[in-house]
C-alpha cells in the first residue's frame, strides 16, 4: 500500500452513468500526468443496484487495481429498489455508501449526495462511529440539488466530480476539456456551471481535514486509456482481421461491440448470428474463402463453437477465436471474473484435438498476443485461441500512443497465389494437393482459395488424403495425423527460438520463493512480488501467457531455481497448477495455490498475505476470501 | 487484376469436367435419389456458364454430404448442419463465388434447423438443396425431422408420434425468395429448378425428394409426380405470397398419401439480397473482401489511427 496514490471509488446504480463519468476522470488524471487503471465492479442487471468503478492513479505505473481505495464518491442509486431492509436487495437506496465501507482505508475520505441518500437510512450505518474509529473524513453534499439548480438531476455526477476535484486540491482543467469533447450547447454550459459551483462551494464552504492530495506526475510521452477489449480488438486489426462473427454474451460483446463499429469505415464485414455454433462456422468459412477472420464469446457460447473449432482443426482453416471467461459453471455470474474456463478451452473438441491458446496478462499483452495469434494460425493452419477475462476486458490503463505505431500485417501465412499454385503439386485430374504430407514443411501443407485457378480440392471434416477426398486408408490416416501433430512442437519452437518470450517475469533473478500466476492476474501478482521484495523477503515471479503449447523450458527453469512455489489463479481447482503438472509431470510436491473465486480480482495484499501464510504458518487459511491448497506431489 | 482468375471465365464448359478425373467413384447405393441431384448439378453449371473453380459446394454430413465428393468443384464438406453458416460467410467474404450449400433433411431441417430459418431470413445469394429422402440414411435408417407420422424404424418402434415438418411452408416462412420442390425421378424439371436457383439473386432453397431404395423401401419412389406447374389440376400464382403459401401446404399434405407435387411454388424477384441489403447500410465493402488480402496497393487501417478517442 502506498501512501502517494489515489484510489478513486464511484459507487452508485447501473445506468446512473458512473462509467462514463469514471473513464472521463480517469482520462483527467491521465492527461494530469499520472499513471491509471480503473477496475470496474457492476451487477448483471440494467438498471440499479450496487455498481462501482476505482480508478487508481500514481505518479508510478500501476499494473493492478489496489487493496482497498481511499475516496469514496457515493452517488445514490436512482433506480433502487425494495427500500424495505428485509427485501431481498436489502436497502437499495444506501448501497452506494453502506456496500464500500469495509474496502476504504484509513484516513480515508467519503463523500455522499446527501440529495439521494436518505438521512434516516445514513443513521443506520454507524458512520459517525466508523469514521472515528477509521479517520475517515466524511463530507454529506446535496449533489442533486447543486445539479438540479442549473440543469437536471442527472448532471449530479458532474457536481460529485467538482466536489472530488476540490477536495483533491485539482485542477478542473482537464475535466473541463473532456467535458467540452464529449458535449456541446446547453448541456455543455449546464455541467461547467455545476462542475464550478460544486468546487467553488468546496473552496468557501468547506471546513476539510483530510491531507489526501490528488498525486502529481508527468508523462513523457503522450498516454492512450484503453482496455484489455480496446487491445483485442486493436490487435485484431492490426493484424489484418476484416471480419467477425459473433452473438452477444457478456463479457466477451465488448470485443465484439469494438470491432462491429470500425470494420464498415475499414471494408471489414461484421456479423451477429443466430447462435456461437454459426458465429465460429462464419469465421471458418470466411477464412476457407481468403479473409482473416475471427469470432469468439464466453464460456458458455464457447461451448457451442466446440464443434466448429474441431472443423478449423481438421480442415486446417485458420481462425482465431477470443475467449472471455466469466464466473461458472453454467451461466455462473455473467459479470464477475474468474480463470475456470483454462482447462475446458484447451481441450474441448473431440478427439486428440490441439489448438494455440494465449493468456495475455496485460494491456499491451493483449495487443500483442493477439497479433501473434493471428500470424501463428494462418502460418500454421490451426485455431489459435485468446482465453483472458472479464477483468481484462473491462479494466482501463494508460499506454504509450507510440506503442501502436505500427504496420497492418495482412499477410496470408501459407496461402498460395495463383502463381504459385502453378508450381504445385496435383493429382492427375488437376486437383491441387492442397494437404500434401510429402512436401509439408514444418507440419504444413499450403493452402489455395476458391476463384483461385489450379487450386481447386475439398476441405472436409473426415479423415482425407492429399487432395481432400475422404479416406480411411490407415497408411494415410497415419501420414496426416503426425504432420497435423507436428505443427504444436514447430510453434513451440518458433516462439522459444526466434521469438521474445511471451512470459512475463518480475522480482529478481534469483530467489528463494517463486510466485506463478498467468492471465490477467498478472498486475495484483506483479505488485505483490515487488511489495514483499521491498520487505526484505526473497521471492520471485512468472506470469505465464503460453497455455498451449506449453512453455515447458522457461517454466522448468523457473521452478527449479526456486524452494518452493505458490501459483496464483482466480478459480476454484487450481486449473493452472494442473495443468503444469501435466506438462511437466513433476513438481506436484512443490507447488501450493493460492486461489480465489469470489467474483472479484486479486488484491496485491491478498498474494501477500496468501505468501505469509504459505510460508509461515502452514495449515492456516489466510483472513480473505481466498484459500491456499497445499501442495499435493506428483 | 482480380486473385481468383477462374472466376468469371468465358469459355465452352464440358459437363466432364464437374466429374473428377481420378477416384472416387460415388459410393451410394444403386437407385439412390442422389444421383438425380449429381447429374442435374453437372448438367446445369455448364448451362448457366459456370466452371467448377468459380464454384464453392458446401455440404453437410450424411450421404447428401458426400455431393462434393463426387462434383469437382472447390468444395468444403463441413459437419452435421452446419454447411450454411459456412456457405454463407463464404459468400461474404467474396460474393463473387457461386456458392451452393446442400445436405439431406436431418441435417438442413433438423439439427441444422435454426441456420436454415436464419439464412433464408437474411436471403443470402445462394443455393441451397435439401436432400429429402424422410430418412436418416447414412446411420441406417432412423426417423427423420420429414418422416411421415408413424413411421417406424430401430429408434421409433412403435412408429413416430411426431407430425413431419413443412419445408416449404417453413422456407416460405422464414424468408427465401426461391422456394420448389423437384424429384430426382424428374431429371429435366430438376435441372431446370436446379439452373434456376443458380440464377436467382438471393437464398434459393430446393427441396430436393430423393428416393432411399435401402432404408426407406415402404415409402414412394416419388412416381408418379406432377409437376404443379405443368398440371391443368393445380393453378396458383407462384408469385404470390398467400397463393404460393397455399399451394405449400397442399403438397406438404398429400406427399404422405401419395401424391408427388412438384414445382417452383415461391419466387421473388424484387426482394434485395442480403449482400445488397448490408451494402445499402454501408456493412460491407463494394469489392470482394478476399480479394484485398491479395493486392499489393490496397490500404489498410490501423488502430494507431482510433486512438483520438481514447486520449
Amino acid at each position: 500500500m502506498s501512501d502517494d496514490e489515489l484510489i478513486w471509488r464511484i459507487a452508485g446504480g447501473s445506468g446512473d452513468g458512473i462509467d462514463s463519468t469514471s473513464q472521463n476522470f480517469a482520462k483527467a488524471l491521465m492527461r494530469s500526468g499520472l499513471d491509471v487503471f480503473t477496475h470496474r465492479h457492476y451487477p448483471s442487471r440494467i438498471r440499479g443496484g450496487h455498481t462501482y468503478v476505482e480508478i487508481r492513479a500514481a505518479e508510478h505505473e500501476v499494473q493492478s487495481r489496489g487493496d482497498g481505495y481511499n475516496f469514496l464518491l457515493a452517488l445514490g442509486d436512482s433506480f433502487a429498489r425494495n427500500p424495505q431492509e428485509e427485501a431481498y436487495y436489502g436497502n437499495e437506496e444506501i448501497k452506494p455508501l453502506s456496500e464500500n465501507l469495509d474496502e476504504l482505508r484509513e484516513g480515508g475520505v467519503i463523500v455522499y449526495d446527501e440529495g439521494l441518500i436518505d438521512e434516516e437510512a445514513v443513521a443506520t450505518l454507524d458512520l459517525e462511529e466508523r469514521a472515528e474509529e477509521n479517520g475517515w473524513h466524511v463530507y454529506p453534499v446535496d449533489l442533486r440539488g447543486l445539479a438540479k439548480e442549473h440543469g437536471r438531476e442527472v448532471m449530479r455526477n458532474t457536481a460529485g466530480v467538482g466536489v472530488t476535484a476540490a477536495l483533491l486540491d485539482m485542477e478542473l482543467e482537464h475535466i473541463e476539456d473532456l467535458m467540452s469533447d464529449a458535449m456541446g450547447g446547453d448541456v455543455l454550459e449546464s455541467n461547467l456551471e455545476i462542475l464550478h459551483d460544486a468546487y467553488e462551494m468546496v473552496e468557501d464552504e468547506f471546513e476539510t481535514g483530510h491531507d489526501l492530495r490528488a498525486p502529481t506526475g508527468d508523462h513523457e510521452t503522450e498516454q492512450a486509456l484503453l482496455s484489455g477489449s480496446n487491445a483485442i480488438a486493436y490487435g485484431a486489426i492490426d493484424a489484418g482481421c476484416r471480419f467477425i462473427a459473433g452473438y452477444p454474451m457478456t463479457p466477451w460483446t465488448d470485443v465484439f461491440t469494438i470491432l462491429s463499429q470500425n470494420f464498415p469505415d475499414m471494408g471489414g464485414v461484421s456479423e451477429q448470428v443466430e447462435d456461437e455454433i454459426a458465429a465460429a462456422a462464419l469465421a471458418v468459412g470466411a477464412s476457407h474463402a481468403g479473409v482473416k477472420a475471427m469470432s469468439g464469446s464466453s464460456g458458455g457460447g464457447f461451448a457451442l463453437m466446440s464443434e466448429p473449432l474441431g472443423l478449423a482443426e481438421m480442415t486446417e482453416t485458420p481462425i482465431v477465436l477470443v475467449e472471455s471467461m466469466r464466473a461458472g459453471p453454467s451461466t455462473g455470474m455473467p459479470t464477475k471474473p474468474e480463470q475456470s474456463d483454462l482447462e475446458f478451452v484447451l481441450y474441448t473438441s473431440q478427439a486428440d484435438s490441439q489448438r494455440v491458446v494465449f493468456a495475455p496478462g496485460n494491456i499491451e499483452e493483449a495487443y500483442e498476443q493477439t497479433r501473434l495469434a493471428f500470424e501463428i494460425a494462418w502460418d500454421y493452419q490451426i485455431p489459435a485461441i485468446l482465453i483472458y477475462d472479464q477483468k481484462l476486458s473491462g479494466e482501463n490503463k494508460n499506454v504509450d500512443v507510440d506503442f501502436f505505431d505500427r504496420e497492418v500485417s495482412p499477410d496470408l501465412g501459407s496461402t498460395l497465389t495463383e502463381e504459385e499454385l502453378k508450381e504445385a503439386a496435383h493429382d492427375n485430374s488437376g486437383k491441387f494437393k492442397r494437404f500434401n504430407y510429402e512436401d509439408a514443411e514444418d507440419g504444413v501443407a499450403s493452402r489455395s482459395i476458391p476463384g483461385q485457378k489450379g487450386g481447386r480440392y475439398l476441405a472436409t471434416g473426415n479423415e482425407h488424403s492429399p487432395v481432400g477426398h475422404i479416406s480411411e486408408d490407415p497408411d494415410n490416416r497415419v501420414a496426416q495425423m503426425e504432420r497435423r501433430l507436428e505443427k504444436l512442437e514447430n510453434i513451440r519452437a518458433e516462439l522459444d527460438e526466434e521469438r521474445e518470450s511471451t512470459q512475463t517475469y518480475f522480482g529478481p533473478d534469483e530467489a528463494d520463493y517463486g510466485i506463478i500466476t498467468w492471465g490477467s492476474s498478472q498486475g495484483a501478482v506483479q505488485e505483490a512480488v515487488e511489495r514483499l521484495n521491498e520487505h526484505g523477503h526473497s521471492v520471485k515471479g512468472i506470469s505465464v501467457s503460453d497455455m498451449m503449447p506449453f512453455p515447458e523450458t522457461e517454466v522448468t527453469e523457473f521452478l527449479e531455481s526456486v524452494d518452493e512455489a505458490m501459483v496464483v489463479e482466480m478459480n476454484a481447482t487450481g486449473q493452472f497448477r494442473g495443468l503444469i503438472q501435466k506438462e511437466l509431470g513433476q513438481y506436484g510436491d512443490k507447488m501450493t495455490s493460492l486461489l480465489k473465486f469470489n467474483g472479484n480480482p486479486f488484491e496485491p495484499a491478498e498474494v501477500v498475505e496468501g505468501y505469509e501464510v504459505n510460508v509461515a504458518e502452514e495449515d492456516q487459511q489466510p483472513e480473505a476470501q481466498v484459500r491456499i491448497e497445499p501442495a499435493a506431489g506428483d | 487484376m482480380s486473385a481468383f482468375n477462374a472466376i468469371g471465365e468465358k469459355r465452352e464448359i464440358d459437363r466432364d469436367e464437374f466429374t473428377p478425373g481420378v477416384e472416387p467413384q460415388p459410393t451410394w447405393c444403386p437407385g439412390c435419389g442422389d444421383f438425380g441431384v449429381l447429374k442435374s448439378l453437372k448438367q446445369a453449371l455448364p448451362e448457366v456458364g459456370k466452371t467448377p473453380e468459380e464454384v464453392l459446394t458446401v455440404t453437410g454430413i450424411g450421404c447428401s454430404g458426400k455431393l462434393n465428393s463426387y462434383l469437382d468443384t472447390y468444395g468444403f464438406h463441413t459437419i452435421h448442419g452446419r454447411s450454411l453458416p459456412v456457405a454463407r460467410a463464404a459468400k461474404l467474404a467474396n460474393p463473387e463465388l457461386e456458392v451452393i450449400a446442400a445436405g439431406g433433411d436431418g441435417d438442413g431441417y433438423g439439427i441444422g434447423g435454426n441456420h436454415f430459418i436464419h439464412t433464408a431470413r437474411e436471403n443470402h445469394d445462394m443455393t441451397y438443396i435439401v436432400f429429402n429422402n424422410e430418412i436418416f440414411g447414412l446411420t441406417k435408417g432412423q426417423t427423420s425431422p420429414t418422416s411421415p407420422k408413424g413411421h417406424k424404424s430401430k429408434t421409433q418402434p412403435s412408429g413416430s408420434a411426431k407430425t413431419p415438418l413443412r419445408p416449404l411452408s417453413m422456407s416460405l416462412n422464414a424468408g427465401a425468395s426461391y422456394v420448389a420442390r423437384t424429384a430426382a425421378v424428374n431429371p429435366n424439371q430438376a435441372k431446370e429448378i436446379i439452373k434456376e436457383a443458380i440464377e436467382h439473386d438471393g437464398f434459393a432453397h430446393v427441396d430436393f425428394l430423393t428416393q432411399c431404395p435401402t432404408w426407406n423401401k415402404d415409402a414412394r419412389q416419388y412416381v408418379p409426380y406432377i409437376d404443379v406447374q405443368e398440371s391443368d389440376d393445380y393453378d396458383f400464382d407462384h408469385t404470390n405470397r398467400e397463393e404460393a403459401a397455399e399451394m405449400m401446404r397442399e403438397t406438404e399434405d398429400v406427399l404422405n398419401e401419395g401424391t408427388v407435387l412438384t414445382g417452383r411454388y415461391y419466387v421473388d424477384e424484387d426482394r434485395p439480397s442480403y449482400q445488397q441489403e448490408k451494402q445499402a447500410v454501408g456493412e460491407m465493402p463494394d469489392q470482394p473482401l478476399a480479394e484485398r488480402y491479395f493486392d499489393d496497393d490496397a490500404e489498410w487501417e490501423r488502430s494507431y489511427d482510433l486512438l483520438e478517442r481514447h486520449k
